[in-house]
């Protein structure tokens, strides 16, 4: 067989090399529109968008979720007092409602004053709106005076009281503050605490888990046993044992940071697992094994070519994985563990609901756990379309 | 089987070890020791106490000798059954636990009970259902149980059950049963507190619950056999309790592992609010005033009756589903 080839095509009458100097135009079969180019050559960030896009639930979410982390960066001025200023005229003042009509004619959004009654049989104060004192609510005015960032002294608010007026619009508490400018600071401390523990167990769950999937064997075992055994804790106990760690006579700052870092510690274990898993799968992959031929270092061929496969997995589970910080934060604070005052936090404002006449008598300071639920319920829809959203490809 | 068995006792061993050396450690964690923060509350009121008393009181407690050796000698107390000594209640910690380690598993058990009996009939409604109404109204509650924070959820129960059925607030009994031996009155009334606890702390691991249900049995509810057996014109009911059903039941065997933790948290918290006579409130206490023997017990209490449980369940799990006793294990 070889030798009829070879009297077919000698090397001397071989056929030239010919090259066609025509422009060529390689899409001149099958013509792609702009979007239809833009669709195919897309990355895989944008077409995890696209999908989540159509996650409405999750789209809504997420913007809530924005708007609270960017209403974190002007608590000071949507808030209408400052976080401490007491009112002792004010004790455990219930929420005023906002009207618009006052007796039939329009005067725009006001609150009508308190009327103060004290029962003497129960010592009890009471409040009631007097419908005589119509005060109207005053915007992008001058209030009390607060450090703006801790920075900049100022006094400029969104909203304020009529002049000599009140706007408790959400009711007071035991010391006369105003509930609604607590919990807007609040959200500054509740919301940072997850981010700040989903960064710390992100990092932890990344590198240990990275390096039992990659490296296997008694490592991975090794790692697995320990794993198991975080898990077998009971979560809230260790935490209070490890916040009752914590030095009493801290800066609240640093108990803050503390606090952070014990929810960040115990919850790497389900990221650690779910990238151990991934990359048990992965490292049997063409790819790995060229970039090993290629001589590139672990590191390298974790960090540049296994994790970018599945980070938008990894996104999502850290997104599952915030709620359960907000909470335990909620829990710790309420118990006295967590957080302590000066510091605002959600938590902190719960401990003053802690017994069961503030159900009975004053159920307004039950209020922060609306903002909770919100969170919670936001993160986890955000999360549950992310994870749907992950793999584009499918 | 026997050889899984013996296997995950082996395992059990390290784990339960390591568990006891964290444990220590972290009761070891806070700067001093209980006689420190004993003197600073004396100092405070005014009190002095004798040098020399102190140091013979450090020295009957073990508190002067080195760390490794103080975990030796709990850790080797321990299984003898000598779990060490309460400063604060001056009694050996075994008799200052015992009743309320009983009343931890009782409402433990009762939580998983109740789980399984609400997310039972609910996964089923909810995956057979899909996408009705019920289904999103179903769905939308466990979420709103998973978000509301456990304490507070326990306070207003407590409250609506003291305004609608008089319920005693706080407790586990009503308070003339107190003491008394134990009758039929004395047992309906801590049926009748038991209720809101059970409901509390079970409300996340329901939400779980049923969501791994609807998922697994809608897996199995599309695949072919279901499509034969109905074709074959078996009634709806027979075709998914029949078959789909029982493989869809793994997570209410296999989650124990993944409950028990998260109820043991729960019930934690709940019954700080609710006052029970449980391990929580107490736990609580012990690490405020670091009576470190307390404390450490019951950590390391919590955390036996953990593993334990999910020893249990792998091996109720292992007994139902030969796939996971050949699977698991072996293969490495």
């Amino acid at each position: 067989m070889t030798d009829t080839t070879q009297d077919r095509l000698a090397p001397d009458d071989r056929l030239p090399h010919r090259v066609d100097t025509a422009p060529w135009d390689p899409e001149e079969v099958e013509h792609l529109s702009p979007e239809q180019e833009r669709f195919t050559t897309a990355s895989q960030w944008w077409m995890v968008w696209w999908k989540l896009r159509r996650h409405r639930l999750a789209v809504i979410s997420g913007v809530i979720l924005l708007l609270l982390y960017a209403s974190t960066l002007v608590s000071e001025v949507l808030a209408p007092y400052a976080v401490d200023s007491r009112h002792s005229r004010f004790i455990h003042a219930p929420p005023q409602a906002v009207h618009l009509f006052h007796e039939g004619q329009f005067v725009g959004p006001f609150v009508y004053g308190y009327r103060y009654n004290l029962d003497l049989e129960t010592l009890r104060r009471e409040y009631t709106p007097d419908p005589a004192k119509v005060q109207p609510i005053r915007f992008v005015c001058r209030g009390d005076p607060y450090q703006f960032w801790g920075l900049v002294e100022t006094n400029w608010h969104l909203a304020c009281p009529a002049e000599g007026g009140t706007l408790f619009l959400l009711g007071t508490d035991r010391l006369g503050r105003d509930l609604l400018s607590r919990m807007i600071y609040g959200t500054r401390i509740s919301l940072t605490i997850g981010l700040i523990g989903i960064t710390v167990s992100f990092v932890l769950g990344i590198t240990i888990g990275g390096i039992a999937g990659y490296y296997g064997g008694w490592v991975d075992n090794l790692i697995q046993r320990l794993i198991e055994i975080i898990r077998s804790f009971p979560e809230l106990p260790l935490w209070m044992a490890l916040s009752a760690a914590l030095p009493v006579t801290w800066n609240p700052i640093f108990v803050y940071f503390g606090i952070t870092v014990i929810l960040g510690l115990l919850e790497w274990t389900g990221l650690a697992r779910a990238v151990r898993s991934k990359l048990l799968a992965l490292r049997e992959e063409d790819f790995t094994t060229a970039a090993q031929l290629m001589g590139a270092k672990p590191s390298r061929i974790i960090g540049r070519h296994l994790l970018p496969s599945f980070m938008s997995h990894l996104i999502a589970s850290a997104t599952l994985a915030i709620p359960g910080m907000i909470l335990g934060e909620t829990a710790l604070s309420f118990l006295g563990l967590g957080l302590r005052p000066p510091i605002t936090s959600w938590g902190v404002l719960l401990t003053e609901a802690q017994n069961i006449n503030v159900v009975a008598l004053y159920p307004w300071l039950m209020l922060p756990v609306v903002p909770v639920i919100v969170t919670v319920l936001s993160f986890n829809f955000l999360g549950d379309g992310l994870r749907d959203a992950a793999d584009p490809y499918r | 089987m026997l050889g899984y068995v013996t296997r995950r006792i082996l395992i059990m061993i390290p784990t339960l070890l390591a568990i006891s050396a964290i444990t220590f450690v972290i009761i070891q964690l806070p700067p001093g020791d209980y006689l420190t923060s004993m003197v600073n509350e004396m100092q405070s009121r005014g009190e002095s106490m004798d040098q020399g008393r102190l140091a013979m009181l450090r020295e009957t407690y073990g508190l002067d000798r080195p760390m490794i050796e103080q975990y030796a000698l709990w850790l080797a107390g321990m299984l003898r059954g000598d779990f060490g000594y309460s400063f604060e209640y001056n009694m050996p910690v075994s008799d200052v636990v015992g009743d309320r380690l009983v009343l931890t598993v009782v409402i433990s058990v009762a939580t998983i009970i109740f789980i399984w009996g609400v997310s039972f009939p609910i996964g089923i409604y909810s995956a057979t259902h899909q996408y009705s109404l019920g289904d999103y109204t179903l769905t939308l509650l466990g979420f709103l149980g998973l978000a509301v924070p456990n304490f507070l959820l326990a306070l207003v129960l407590l409250y609506l059950a003291n305004v609608w059925f008089g319920t005693s607030i706080g407790g586990l009994m009503d308070p003339r049963f107190l003491g008394q031996p134990w009758s039929v009155p004395k047992a309906m009334s801590v049926l009748e507190h038991m209720w809101i606890p059970v409901m509390v702390i079970g409300t996340a691991g329901t939400a779980a619950m049923i969501r791994r249900l609807r998922a697994n049995l809608l897996d199995e509810l599309h695949k072919p056999y279901v499509v034969t057996a109905r074709a074959k014109g078996l009634p709806p009911g027979r075709a998914l309790w029949k078959y789909p059903l029982r493989v869809a039941l793994n997570p209410f065997i296999s989650d124990i592992g993944n409950l028990l933790p998260q109820i043991v948290s729960g019930a934690a918290v709940v019954s700080v609010v609710m006052s029970l006579p449980t391990t929580g409130p107490m736990l609580l206490q012990a690490l405020r005033s670091q009576d470190m023997y307390l404390a450490g017990s019951f950590l390391m209490f919590l955390a036996v009756l953990t593993v334990v449980g999910v020893f249990l369940s792998d091996l109720a799990l292992a007994a139902l589903d030969p796939r996971i006793r050949l699977g698991g294990g072996s293969r490495r």
